[in-house]
């Protein structure tokens, strides 16, 4: 066990956890932001840069401080380990920086992106980013790809975190996705447009940190913050079968894997639940998805019944007096 | 002329045989060593030597070999880094294509160090004639039993094996290189783990560059105390330098390092002066990622002494007076050159280069280029200069690697010292962009 202090609170973690888990586990502020690392995919994060973090003693045992910021989701906690998070200056300066470099690249059209509403990049750029644009030059573009039948590419919003070729990595027999290209010309793509083609490719859809992969069954039917998530389950011969339904009346509009306040998958689905089963008949409905993230998805908590809140709770009294009196 | 530690036989014709490199001492260090020297022993003369890496990070060899991790029952493996491809290095192709024996002389004797018993040669994909000259050598010294099985009658087996990149820069970065050579994309690894734990096929590895693998079998022969009384302080033995820009003798020079950089340029024996007896304007002393002095700067420290061709003295006053010894790649530029254009043209490479991985050195290297693209092109606004200065800050040691660094060190440095000709483009476009036209020290007035 190690004992590692996050912006002032203490906390008792395994050895070998991160320092990311470990902000996890306390929750809350501390927990650095993460946009390329994913728990359940193993060798991800270290990329974006945006969990950076400083340590101000590496251990009780060698008290120095390390150089440079490092990058929380890949840095194993040691025992007598200070981290500082939002406490640390540098840190939050840097993290700016970072955004405004995954920004810049970015196309910024959230208006007609369907990710908009539960995308990573806007709630880390709402926490974290700068209000100004200092980059005036043309952004980078591609054409958007047909991944086969259920999946379209649309790699200019792409950050590169590699999730999406991790995922295919791992829980797909073989993958025929990768990155092509280095540097700012970088891209996800199947070289020769081949068609990724597998049960379970529909994943990388949910890995996706932003809208790049996107689900061709869902494009432009909805925004995600007109529909109700509903926690369902069937019986699945080939993955657990336990999913989020996304409802607008009596409609599915879309099926995902059911996701956690990281935006991190519970587990992954397979295709036929999540492209061939839409209708309400198929699914036994557990009842509302709770979704904790710091989303606009939350605005629409319609899963607590608002009972016995005055309307107008703390007026000052001469205002009250020209209510309408009970 | 100094000690010739690594160049005395280079000129010899018909050195890059076995037989005539024999002739010349060859191999010595290889019967030494692997006939009544213990590994261990190897080491301890390269610790005493004091030699450091001469890749660009001059981090202490010894000290690198002795946190190799020794598990039982896995192998170790020793590369070595022949990817030079930092702008104005060519010290490392020089000596492989003229020598290729005393390369592969400090490879068996640095692998029977560290007991590997597997090495690489990683070498650069546009040096394939290298290669070739490398592989000739490779399989004379197999015939004569100094590659193999059982090497020499000592009982020491070792197979070594040249492997060439496809061309890209980051592949110089060791755990990029490691990738590469496993037959992945060449991306740098998150560190830890150090490859000294966990590096190539997720086993200990030694990455070295060619002229730090070449230097061993003299200390070898000579021991290691004998190298550590060439030099100054902690920066011992002889350095290449591959220098190249407005000089009379553009080259690769053999130096011990210690030499006052004034005379390195001025004295016939080394550069012999700005070509055509023009003005000195800058030095970047060690390959394109380390800051570029002004003249003033790399003649004299900030405090006034003389600057000596030494790790320590090219660093004195850090990044704000001093730069770094980096590849050995002394860069000069004369009177005539412009400050604006070369920092693009660095700019330019670092973006093209840049694997994409991480977001400050994927978005940021191109954001730099096409910023300092337009000052050089005279569209530029009073305000990029701190944009700038800012993008290189956002991008230094945030990364994983250290082409981050690499990328904007030269650019914070460039305008670290030649503000006025930055604004000189912003503030004279139409002057700034005829051609031929160099700024000369008035911002205000134009003498082009």
């Amino acid at each position: 066990m190690a004992k590692v202090t996050i912006d002032g609170i203490e906390i008792e973690v395994e050895d070998g956890t991160t320092i990311l888990q470990a902000a996890r586990k306390i929750g809350g502020d501390v927990v650095p932001p993460a946009m390329c690392f994913y728990t359940s995919l193993k060798g991800s994060g270290g990329k974006c840069r945006v969990c950076l973090v400083k340590v101000t003693q590496g251990s009780t045992r060698d008290p120095r401080p390390m150089p440079k910021l490092v990058a929380s989701c890949i840095t194993q906690v040691q025992d007598g380990m200070v981290v500082e998070n939002t406490t640390n200056e540098d840190v939050l300066n840097a993290r700016k920086g970072i955004v405004e470099m995954l920004l810049i690249n970015h196309p910024l059209d959230c208006p007609i992106c369907d990710q908009a509403g539960e995308c990573s990049l806007q709630d880390l750029s709402y926490e974290h980013g700068i209000s100004g644009q200092r980059f005036e030059e043309e952004r980078r573009t591609f054409n958007k790809v047909d991944l086969g039948p259920y999946i379209q590419l649309h790699m200019t919003r792409c950050i590169l975190c590699y999730r999406c070729v991790y995922t295919a990595d791992q829980i797909t027999e073989k993958r025929v996705h990768g990155v092509l290209g280095r540097g700012d010309a970088a891209e996800i793509g199947t070289y020769i447009e081949n068609v990724i083609d597998n049960d379970f490719s529909g994943n990388v859809i949910d890995v996706c940190p932003v809208g790049a992969l996107t689900d061709k069954t869902w494009r432009f039917k909805n925004r995600v913050w007109f529909t109700k998530p509903m926690d369902a389950h069937r019986d699945c011969p080939t993955c657990s079968g336990k999913v989020t339904l996304w409802t607008r009346g009596e409609e599915v509009l879309r099926v995902t894997a059911r996701k956690d306040q990281y935006n991190e998958v519970e587990e992954f689905i397979c295709n036929t639940c999540r492209f061939d089963k839409k209708e309400v008949k198929d699914w036994t409905i557990e009842g509302p998805r709770h979704i904790d993230r710091n989303s606009v998805i939350s605005a629409n908590h319609y899963e607590l019944p608002v009972v016995n809140v005055p309307i107008v709770p703390n007026l000052p009294t001469s205002t009250k007096k020209n209510l309408p009196q009970e | 002329m100094g000690l010739k530690i690594l160049t005395e036989h280079i000129n010899v014709p018909g050195i890059e045989t076995l037989e005539v490199y024999r002739k010349h001492g060859g191999y010595r260090s290889v019967e030494k060593a692997l006939k009544t020297m213990s590994p261990d022993e190897v080491v301890e003369e390269v610790k005493t030597s004091g030699l450091r890496g001469r890749g660009g990070a001059g981090f202490p060899t010894g000290m690198k070999w002795s946190f190799l991790a020794k598990p039982e029952g896995v192998p170790r493996y020793l590369v070595c880094n022949a990817d030079e491809s930092e702008p104005g290095t060519f010290k490392d192709r020089w000596f492989m294509e003229k020598n290729p024996h005393a390369l592969i002389e400090g490879m068996i004797t640095s692998s029977y160090a560290l007991g590997a018993n597997t090495s690489y040669i990683y070498i650069r994909g546009e040096l394939l004639f290298v290669l070739r000259i490398l592989e000739k050598a490779i399989a004379e010294a197999y015939a004569a039993g100094l590659l193999g099985k059982n090497i020499l009658g000592s009982g020491y087996d070792l197979d070594l094996h040249v492997a060439p990149g496809g061309g890209a820069y980051i592949c110089g970065e060791e755990t990029a290189l490691l990738e590469s050579l496993e037959g992945k994309r060449g991306n740098p690894r998150n560190k830890p783990p150090f490859p000294a734990v966990k590096g190539l096929f997720a086993c200990p590895t030694v990455v070295n560059n060619v002229e730090t693998i070449s230097s061993v079998p003299w200390i070898v022969n000579n021991g290691g105390a004998e190298y550590a009384k060439v030099g100054i302080g902690r920066s011992t033995g002889t350095k290449l330098i591959s220098a190249s820009g407005n000089i009379n003798n553009p080259g690769v020079y053999e130096i011990e390092l210690g030499v006052p950089v004034e005379e390195f340029i001025y004295s016939d024996e080394y550069l012999g002066g700005i070509w055509k007896g023009k003005q000195l304007k800058a030095v970047v002393p060690g390959g394109s990622s380390v800051p570029i002095l002004p003249a003033n700067l790399i003649l004299k420290t900030a405090a006034g002494e003389d600057r000596l061709m030494t790790y320590e003295s090219l660093a004195d006053g850090g990044f704000v007076s001093g730069s770094m010894m980096g590849s050995g790649a002394f860069i000069v530029f004369d009177e005539d050159q412009c400050i604006v254009r070369n920092t693009w043209n660095y700019a330019r490479f670092y973006h093209h280069e840049s694997c994409g991985q991480c977001s400050p050195c994927r978005e940021g290297t191109g954001w730099m280029e096409k910023v300092l693209h337009r000052i050089e092109y005279g569209h530029g606004h009073q305000q990029d200069i701190d944009l700038l200065v800012s993008v290189a800050k956002q991008i230094e040691g945030n990364t994983i690697c250290p082409l981050g660094d690499a990328a904007a060190w030269p650019v914070a440095a460039a305008i670290r010292h030649f503000r006025d000709e930055f604004e000189w483009h912003i503030r004279h476009p139409k002057e700034a962009t005829a051609p031929g036209a160099v700024y000369r020290g008035q911002l205000d007035t134009v003498t082009a």
